[in-house]
């Protein structure tokens, strides 16, 4: 993965900006050109809720080499409070206490080290509350 | 459109293949696939291939192929869609064919795993890098959360998922070009190491170098050079979101049941009339919901029908994965869809050996891409 893509990607994985569709109300997480749901191509920018619950889950026992020294850790599909889902790994939590429907809060932490330079790519995390 | 037969094939032993290359698998498997077909010539080629540029760094597959095969000027395309490139490299072939465009056609797969890359890495690209891959999941990963989903909503067990892999493997035991040709347990299953909760090493498909070839044909030439040929009674292919998360429902594979809709409308059958079925058991989980979502059982009981024997050969329902399936077989992602049509090709001309399925007329190929993101479904039938 290199910088000037992980830029791109800032405003998402910083601060969960989606667009929510002008014609028909669906929030798209990534933001998108044209809406899959209605075509339009109208969009207006918001920030995703900081909340939601776990739809459901794995946990990673063996991973890309890019993880291997978090593993083991979870992953899970999230709906947020304003109905738009994402993906992203389990912080801060006792895997046991992992399971569908746990309610999560997402926070914001470093997910990977981009290339032999190490560079610091940071995202948003989910913590089970 | 004219009507397509499958008219020969030939394919590599599936495993660990260190002595070969990805051009020594390919040419190998198209070989095998021209002297059992038949044919003095082929009018265009179709190879299948994932993701051979992290695998062996080598892309242009279609120049490279028909190179070494000895056929330039001969078209050669390479056709990618993920784990689905074998199945869409067939679709492409048959569209050739029966649009009168090529007469001939070559339709091949092949992948080379095992020469030292991140598999894991590799595989994952086939889901979305920046919001899938970015936050750590695998591929066993988003089988895994399909699997959890679909044990929560519908109550299948654990031991429904280890039962799809001990009848693969027993299929797998006849096959002679399966990678994996033991017989194990469902306690083997249960005991064996966790990938990715709630599946464990013994629910994933291996890791595998192979290559598979077909010939196709058009019906009115193909018994010039068979009397067995296998007409392609329709071939279909559906897309869904890349990405699992943005799915209304992780249960359902919608690009596998749009896929198998139009194919039976098409083809005017039923779930029920198909004979045997080669669906893409990339993980134990995916058997399930591809046996659903084909309609052969009901939403949620795919599970117990495996669990009761309703998928075995002797006595199922309706058989599946005869040939081992990606499970025992092997799983070199850019050949499986090649390799399924192979068995549906053995078992309709009756040359499956211990595997045969009695009276096996019409048999179903369903092969995808990711987490279900493309699907490709061919329905064959003896003539």
């Amino acid at each position: 993965m290199i910088s000037p893509r992980y830029a791109r990607e800032i405003p998402q994985r910083y601060r969960l900006e989606a667009s929510k569709c002008k014609g028909c109300g669906k929030i798209n997480f990534p933001p998108r050109l044209t809406c899959p749901a209605c075509s339009s191509r109208e969009f207006e920018t918001v920030k995703l809720s900081d909340e939601g619950k776990i739809l459901t889950y794995t946990i990673i026992r063996v991973s890309s080499d890019t993880f291997s020294r978090e593993t083991p850790y979870a992953v899970a599909i999230i709906e947020v409070n304003d109905g738009a889902r994402l993906m992203a790994m389990i912080a801060d939590t006792n895997l046991n206490n992992v399971a569908i429907g746990k309610k999560v809060k997402l926070v914001f932490r470093k997910i990977q080290d981009e290339g032999v330079s190490g560079l610091h790519c940071y995202g948003y995390k989910a913590v089970v509350v | 459109m004219k009507e397509v037969a499958v008219i020969g094939f030939g394919m590599t032993k599936f495993g660990e293949l260190w002595n070969k290359s990805i051009k020594d698998i390919f040419v190998e498997a198209s070989l095998g696939a021209i002297d059992n077909a038949g044919v003095d010539h082929i009018d265009s080629i179709y190879v299948g291939a994932m993701s051979s540029g992290i695998f062996v760094g080598q892309e242009h597959l279609g120049a490279v192929m028909s190179d070494y095969l000895g056929m330039n000027p001969v078209p050669s395309t390479r056709v990618e869609s993920a784990c689905a490139s074998g199945g869409i490299s067939f679709r492409q072939a048959y569209l050739d064919v029966a649009s009168g465009n090529s007469e001939i056609v070559l339709a091949a797969g092949v992948e080379k795993m095992n020469d030292g890359a991140d598999v894991t890495a590799a595989l994952a690209t086939a889901a979305d890098q920046e919001y899938e891959v970015y936050n750590g999941v695998t591929f066993p990963g988003l089988y895994a959360m399909i699997a959890n989903a679909h044990m929560h909503e519908y109550k299948t067990t654990r031991k429904q998922l280890a039962a799809v892999a001990v009848k693969n493997h027993s299929n797998g035991a006849n096959n002679p070009n399966a990678q994996f040709r033991n017989i194990i347990t469902v306690d083997q299953v249960l005991n064996s190491t966790l990938v990715a909760d709630p599946l464990r090493l013994l629910d994933c498909s291996p890791v595998t170098d192979g290559g598979a070839a077909v010939i196709l044909c058009s019906m009115d030439i193909a018994k010039k050079f068979t009397d067995t040929p296998v007409k392609v009674v329709v071939s279909t292919q559906a897309s869904d979101t890349i990405s699992l998360y943005e799915r209304e429902t992780f249960t359902t594979l919608k690009a596998v049941s749009k896929a198998a809709e139009k194919a039976y409308k098409q083809a005017n059958l039923k779930p029920e009339n198909v004979d045997l079925a080669e669906l893409h058991d990339c993980f134990t989980i995916s058997e399930i919901v591809v046996s659903e979502d084909l309609g052969f059982f009901e939403k949620g009981c795919g599970g117990p029908a495996v669990e009761e024997g309703k998928t075995s050969i002797e006595g199922g329902e309706i058989p599946i994965n005869t040939s081992g399936g990606l499970k025992s077989k092997g799983h070199p992602v850019g050949a499986t869809g090649i390799a399924q049509i192979i068995e549906l090709y053995e078992q309709l001309t009756g040359q499956a050996g211990k595997r045969q399925v009695k009276n096996a007329h019409i048999g179903l190929a369903q092969n995808m891409g990711g987490s279900g993101a493309s699907c490709t479904i061919n329905i064959l039938e003896a003539v």
